[in-house]
């Protein structure tokens, strides 16, 4: 077994692919990353399937030492990282040769970033999926001195880029009504679409809290409600008013009304929205719903042509032994 | 839009894009527990294309879709015509349920919220261990956490509320109670339920073949045994069962 080896890690890194669906029934939520389209965007990088697992480093990432030529892609919150000291890009693909040390440092925005190893992270298949699930004791965080196993890689291209649109700033995020949206008054659902929110820092992967400029907002049944199925992207009003987006690690069931529920494809904008972005909600009838949706799996689709070759200029190879090294484990015909 | 109180039963509704909710009553009962248990089950048995996965919560069976090969309109349609075809709140329960009865230590170091919950139930310690271990309760979902299960319904002195501050861990197997129900802890994790007995059961096991231990509509004893039993049980058993006994209910 062979992979990346784990040297010091960030608080919160862990084991993800696309989680778990069909085990509702029996109280396991679904899992799997946060960013899901990151989890897409690292796989077209690297020219593989999106269902291989990567690491999901919420906030900070790792030192990590290579045990054997690796292809990496980096996605999602954008983060500090650096190759044998040489910055690399973001949103990119790189070739790793044995014995490199790779640095991913902090995601000034707070959200998650996602390393992604050319054949995915072998790691144990439990119960259909990698993903580790906290929540539910299904395996663990990263820890130091962990070897993230590499599955084979067939091999493909490095050195390129995905053109990819922000989405750290924030915006307005679609939701549709729920079962549970007539709970909350009219004039309350109209306040709800016209306040400025921000994500709160304390989010984890059950969900994070969303502060709005000005008062909370109350369900007019209170807190009386019977617990129900959840969705991920439902939104949960709590206790104090402040609405809380439950994310792929949230509880099955719960009892907190919900007023609307996130469309999926506006999830990555939401989880990625650094603290001081404001986010807006609107609710959208649900042909408008699909509509997106629909869009959004073609974009998936549609990934790999966003993808061009990363041109370096002489200026930024600050080490030649590096480049060499680099380059001497590239197939060679993908920076030209 | 009306409120959800105002409204007959049972009803269809959206949850998120991809989901639909039948509900059978806004509030727990036994009733429409077995109705939600019932309706799950034929869906299941119906096996629609587009269909992801069915659950039933506490009083309402749900529906995981792909609305891009099962529409809204034609699933609502389905469920609509599936509804009428019986009462379901007198349907049989489920087939394959299973009478469990599994061994739990009422009281004392390992549980220590009995005599406090005995109390607000107006019972000696004594008597709450009699009434709580001759209780033949039904999981009535799963839910909160992976595998955990909702049991009840316990006599109506058990109609406790929960606790105002929160109990900050019970360990895997905790049995805690409020409001005419059971909750099994299968993870170690904060309550707001009083924890009065403590089995060696594990209800996941993500490395089995069978990770789930209890199913939706199974029936659990959870019969008293002293400390040393206990403790000897969980010296020898690795399988999770923690001494339990399983029964097929026909």
């Amino acid at each position: 077994m062979t992979g990346l080896r784990v040297q010091s890690i960030g608080p919160s890194v862990t084991v993800q692919d696309q989680g778990r669906l069909g085990f509702v029934a029996s109280g396991l939520s679904r899992g799997g990353a946060v960013d899901l389209l990151a989890l897409s965007e690292g796989a077209a990088l690297l020219g593989q399937g999106d269902d291989l697992a990567a690491l999901e480093m919420a906030g900070f990432g790792g030192v990590f030492q290579a045990e054997c030529d690796l292809r990496i892609a980096l996605t999602g919150a954008v983060m500090q990282a650096s190759l044998n000291g040489a910055a690399l890009r973001w949103n990119a693909s790189h070739a790793v040769p044995k014995g490199a040390e790779l640095r991913i440092g902090a995601a000034s925005s707070g959200g998650y970033g996602y390393l992604h190893l050319g054949g995915g992270i072998d790691a144990p298949v439990v119960m259909r999926a990698r993903s580790t699930h906290l929540n539910s004791q299904i395996g663990d965080r990263v820890a130091e001195g962990d070897l993230l196993p590499v599955g084979e890689d067939p091999g493909g291209p490095v050195g390129q880029v995905l053109d990819v649109a922000t989405r750290e700033d924030g915006g307005t995020v679609r939701m549709v009504r729920s079962f549970q949206t007539p709970l909350f008054a009219p004039d309350e659902l109209t306040r709800f679409e016209a306040t400025v929110f921000h994500r709160d820092m304390r989010g984890n992967r059950m969900g994070v809290q969303l502060n709005p400029d000005g008062a909370g907002f109350q369900a007019e049944g209170g807190l009386t409600v019977l617990s129900e199925i959840i969705m991920i992207g439902d939104v949960q009003m709590t206790g104090d008013g402040a609405p809380f987006v439950l994310l792929p690690e949230a509880q099955t069931t719960g009892g907190y009304p919900r007023i609307g529920s996130v469309l999926p494809c506006d999830l990555p904008k939401l989880v990625q929205a650094r603290p001081d972005a404001p986010l807006r909600f609107v609710f959208v009838e649900m042909e408008e719903a699909l509509a997106a949706e629909r869009a959004f799996a073609a974009h998936l689709i549609d990934l790999p042509r966003h993808i061009t070759p990363l041109v370096r200029a002489p200026g930024d190879v600050p080490d030649l032994l590096t480049y060499q090294l680099i380059s001497g484990v590239a197939r060679g015909d993908e920076e030209h | 839009m009306t409120t959800p109180t105002s409204q007959n039963w049972p009803q269809i509704r959206t949850v998120g894009i991809n989901g639909m909710l039948v509900s059978f009553a806004d509030a727990l009962s036994e009733p429409s527990n077995r109705a939600a248990l019932a309706f799950r089950a034929r869906l299941e048995r119906e096996g629609w294309d587009g269909v992801i996965e069915t659950s039933s919560t506490l009083a309402s069976a749900f529906v995981r879709f792909d609305p891009f090969v099962l529409s809204h309109s034609e699933l609502h349609t389905r469920l609509k015509t599936l509804l009428s075809e019986a009462n379901w709140f007198d349907a049989a329960p489920p087939e394959g349920r299973r009478f469990w009865r599994i061994p739990a230590v009422y009281g004392g170091p390992l549980a220590p919220q009995l005599d406090e919950a005995a109390k607000a139930a107006g019972m000696s310690a004594t008597e709450a261990v009699t009434s709580l271990s001759a209780s033949r309760v039904r999981v009535t979902t799963l839910g909160f956490a992976a595998g955990q299960p909702y049991l009840g319904e316990l006599p109506e002195a058990w109609n406790l509320p929960r606790q105002s501050g929160l109990t900050p861990k019970v360990p895997v197997g905790a049995l805690v109670v409020a409001i005419r129900q059971f909750v099994l802890f299968a993870t170690s994790a904060p309550t707001g339920w009083r924890h009065v007995a403590q089995t060696a059961f594990t209800c996941f096991r993500p490395e089995s073949d069978t990770p789930f231990a209890l199913r939706a509509g199974d029936e659990v004893q959870f019969v008293s045994i002293s400390r040393e039993e206990f403790e000897a049980i969980r010296t020898r058993d690795k399988s999770g069962d923690g001494g339990a006994t399983v029964e097929p209910i026909k």
